[in-house]
């Protein structure tokens, strides 16, 4: 199935030289835990909800840990250790914390045995909830069948999730596989998720609990409606990570953005928070069945396509390994990228195949994520049409399964109803037109298509030995990616990560990774 | 003034004066002969004479989307159109950098910020980036020019702390959101605070975004501001005149 000669040793080379930066990294990970993994915790225990304040139950139990100075032992042990004392659950022990009756730091300490076993039972309670919902998406897909080829991934972003919902089933109906709901500008930046409904947001809509129960409600009916499963996506980045993922996996969403590296680079969060929570958020992602998207396709906005690709593949490798250590299959890995080489530049239709097509050979088994062009789009609706429809073919050759489709008025504003349908049109289009003229094609040996994914992967190669020596800290520190340096010491959210102590309890770690799935 | 004395134009499509144009539109209606009306009767609202819907396509059960083709009825006299444009001869990047050793006669430091909630680096970069962005180089190449690209979400009180430490000389804001006028609201927060720290008058102050335009942002209480098709070269040029002209070297 290779059509780009690429060189196995390099590719093997690469892998190991991901997995031993992920291994580095991940040391850090294990001896930290941070205030937004606890609050997670609390939600997959059933806490929520908001307290006079507005402030949601979660934050005010981890608050009030934090303020105790007892985080490094994490929430679970307090929760479970007060539950056999005082016979509450965590929602009611959450709002007696709130009401300042309860501090879950001085009731006596019970047998840790039974902690533990309180912790486990809980905990697998919780698992069994996400495991139906895998199920209910399993039933549904094999209920409708699921569709080959790629799944075309539009975005709503009214603000109001009502209004979404309206753009989503015209969309669903127009041909969208995949519906993904932008959030409001900014929220990546709260450290808490907001609560309830909401009708208010910039550029986005809040990512809430009710919003995700009430966008996968609408898309079960417009899909029983249409008889195929609409796919519901949205952002587990930020100071949140994990939180979302939580919430996506009680409410059955089933593709989440998910990527650290995307949050140190371009929102500026301190990597060693983000780096904590990606790792928790990804092994519920894991469990959940959902796929995750990386973020490498927005290097591309900032940095040159052309010259910068290697880095996406690198960046592409060390995804990957740190996929795997979360438990997470290849199968669910959405590994970005992005046509996003300057239309002014001869054959860079090219060298964008050369590009898709390696990322296709590399990780055979991922449904990699394919964004649109998007930096050189300009208000030109007409060329934009043009330009959209290149990548379109490039999906279709390469056998891209995530692809998010572009819009004409990109540049312009968040796209109308028109907008989407047009494109929607477009990629369908191609996608039926062209359907398996990637299976026609093969590539001239040596020619400028194999040469260039070549280049790139021995470039990927150099620039991966480089970070496995260095380490992926002093990497982002450097600039590497993106042209942005990143202190691991600055950046949102460092005071929100602590060094666990050796009481420390996560009962859900080992149900993620370890756990019966299906 | 007669008729033909006045500069009047009007849309061309292949006949000069034919008033020829093109648009589409959505409305929340069933695809069916009434919705083809409407759109008709709108576009004759609209000042279209002879419109022909020339595609109506299904959206929604109660969506419909409409192309319409038709001639206006208005023409413009371009002698009574007044502009104000930022500047029209724009130096390339040796000339600012010679007419600041010539004129300035030291590094003229400008700060960049996609400021308030806004997450968007694309026209930030575009401008200050080393590359630049469809072959104008950024300012972070100009030998004269001192660029601190501060990145994204960077809120005004922060911007204006990283203005007094580097003695920025030219503050620019980019704004990419514009969804219910939040651009507006942290634009004018940001001239507030500067006015409130004595600050206003010692920086040129330029906007740019696709949504800005030079009218907007002076509005607002910015020196200037840059729309969509301005480069690295037009700021830079705007700036080291302006810097002369006022005299704040």
């Amino acid at each position: 199935m290779t059509k780009l000669n690429l060189d196995q040793h390099q590719i093997q080379e690469a892998r190991s030289l991901a997995a031993a930066i992920a291994d580095d990294t991940q040391r850090f990970v294990d001896a930290h835990t941070t205030v937004t993994v606890e609050r997670t915790i609390c939600r997959l225990f059933g806490i929520d909800g908001v307290n006079e304040d507005e402030v949601p139950l979660p934050n005010v139990l981890i608050d009030h840990l934090v303020e105790k100075n007892a985080l490094a032992g994490g929430i679970s042990y307090y929760l479970a250790n007060a539950m056999l004392v005082s016979g509450q659950t965590p929602q009611e022990l959450a709002e007696a914390v709130s009401r300042g009756e309860t501090d879950l730091t001085t009731f006596p300490a019970q047998p840790q045995a039974e902690v533990e076993e309180l912790l486990n039972q809980m905990a697998q309670e919780a698992a069994a909830t996400i495991r139906a919902n895998r199920k209910i998406r399993t039933d549904r897909l094999a209920q409708y069948g699921d569709k080959t080829g790629p799944l075309l991934y539009v975005i709503v972003a009214t603000g109001n999730i009502y209004e979404d919902i309206t753009q989503a089933k015209a969309a669903a109906r127009q041909g969208a596989d995949v519906i993904a709901v932008i959030r409001t500008t900014g929220q990546s930046l709260l450290d808490y998720v907001p609560y309830g409904a909401t009708t208010e947001g910039f550029g986005g809509t809040m990512a809430t609990q009710e919003n995700f129960r009430l966008m996968r409600a609408a898309l079960d009916e417009v899909g029983d409606e249409l008889g195929r499963y609409i796919r519901l996506c949205n952002y587990c980045s930020g100071l949140c990570m994990p939180e979302i993922a939580a919430m996506g996996a009680l409410e059955r969403l089933d593709v989440m953005l998910n990527d650290a590296l995307y949050g140190i680079l371009f929102r500026d969060i301190n990597m060693k928070r983000t780096i904590v929570d990606q790792y928790f958020s990804r092994m519920i992602n894991g469990y959940a069945g959902v796929i995750i998207n990386t973020g490498e396709d927005n290097y591309l906005t900032t940095a040159d396509a052309y010259e910068e690709a290697h880095t996406v593949l690198a960046s592409q490798f060390i995804n990957e390994q740190f996929a795997l250590k979360a438990g997470l299959p290849e199968e669910q890995m959405g590994l970005g990228h992005a046509f996003e080489m300057d239309p002014d530049m001869p054959n860079a239709f090219l060298f964008e195949i050369a590009q898709a097509q390696m990322a296709r050979e590399i990780f055979p088994k991922a449904p990699l994520k394919y964004m649109p062009p998007t930096k050189f789009k300009t208000g030109d609706i007409f060329r934009a049409q043009v330009q959209d429809a290149l990548f379109n073919i490039i999906t279709v050759l390469t056998h891209q399964r995530i692809h998010l489709l572009g819009m004409l008025t990109e540049a312009i504003h968040t796209p109308f109803m028109s907008d989407r349908a047009i494109s929607l049109d477009n990629a369908s289009y191609i996608a039926r037109t062209m359907r398996d003229l990637g299976d026609e094609i093969t590539f001239k040996d040596g020619g400028l298509v194999q040469a260039r994914a070549q280049h790139v992967l021995s470039d990927a190669l150099g620039i991966l030995s480089e970070i496995a020596g260095i380490g992926l800290f002093e990497t982002l520190e450097q600039g590497k990616f993106a042209g942005i340096k990143r202190s691991p010491q600055r950046g949102k959210g460092l005071d929100g990560v602590v060094q666990k102590d050796h009481t420390y309890l996560n009962p859900f770690i080992e149900i993620f990774m370890e756990g019966e799935r299906a | 003034m007669s008729q033909a004395m006045k500069n009047l134009v009007s849309p061309y499509g292949d006949t000069l004066n034919d008033g020829k144009v093109q648009l589409s539109f959505t409305l929340p209606v069933p695809n069916d002969e009434r919705g083809m009306e409407a759109a008709k009767v709108l576009a004759k609202q609209m000042g279209l004479r002879e419109p022909l819907v020339t595609a109506h396509i299904t959206l929604d059960k109660e969506f419909t989307f409409y192309i319409v083709y038709g001639s206006v009825s208005y023409q413009v006299n371009l002698d009574d159109i007044q502009v104000e444009v930022v500047q029209n001869e724009v130096m390339t990047m040796d000339e600012t950098d010679d007419f600041i050793r010539s004129r300035i006669g030291r590094k003229v430091v400008v700060i960049g910020a996609s400021t308030g909630t806004d997450a968007h680096t694309v026209g930030i970069d575009a401008i200050m980036n080393m590359k630049g962005y469809a072959g104008h180089y950024g300012l972070e190449r100009y030998e004269m020019i001192e660029a601190h690209n501060l990145g994204s979400q960077v809120t005004n009180q922060e911007f204006i702390e990283a203005a007094i430490e580097l003695k920025a000389d030219v503050l620019l804001v980019s704004q990419t959101v514009t969804q219910k006028d939040v651009h507006v609201t942290n634009m004018t927060e940001l001239v507030e605070l500067l006015e409130a720290a004595n600050l206003r008058h010692q920086v040129l102050l330029v906007a740019g975004g696709a949504r800005i335009s030079n009218e907007l942002a002076k509005e607002i209480g910015f020196d200037a501001g840059f729309g969509p098709g301005r480069y690295a070269d037009d700021v830079a040029t705007y700036v080291v005149n302006e810097l002369v002209d006022r005299e704040m070297i």
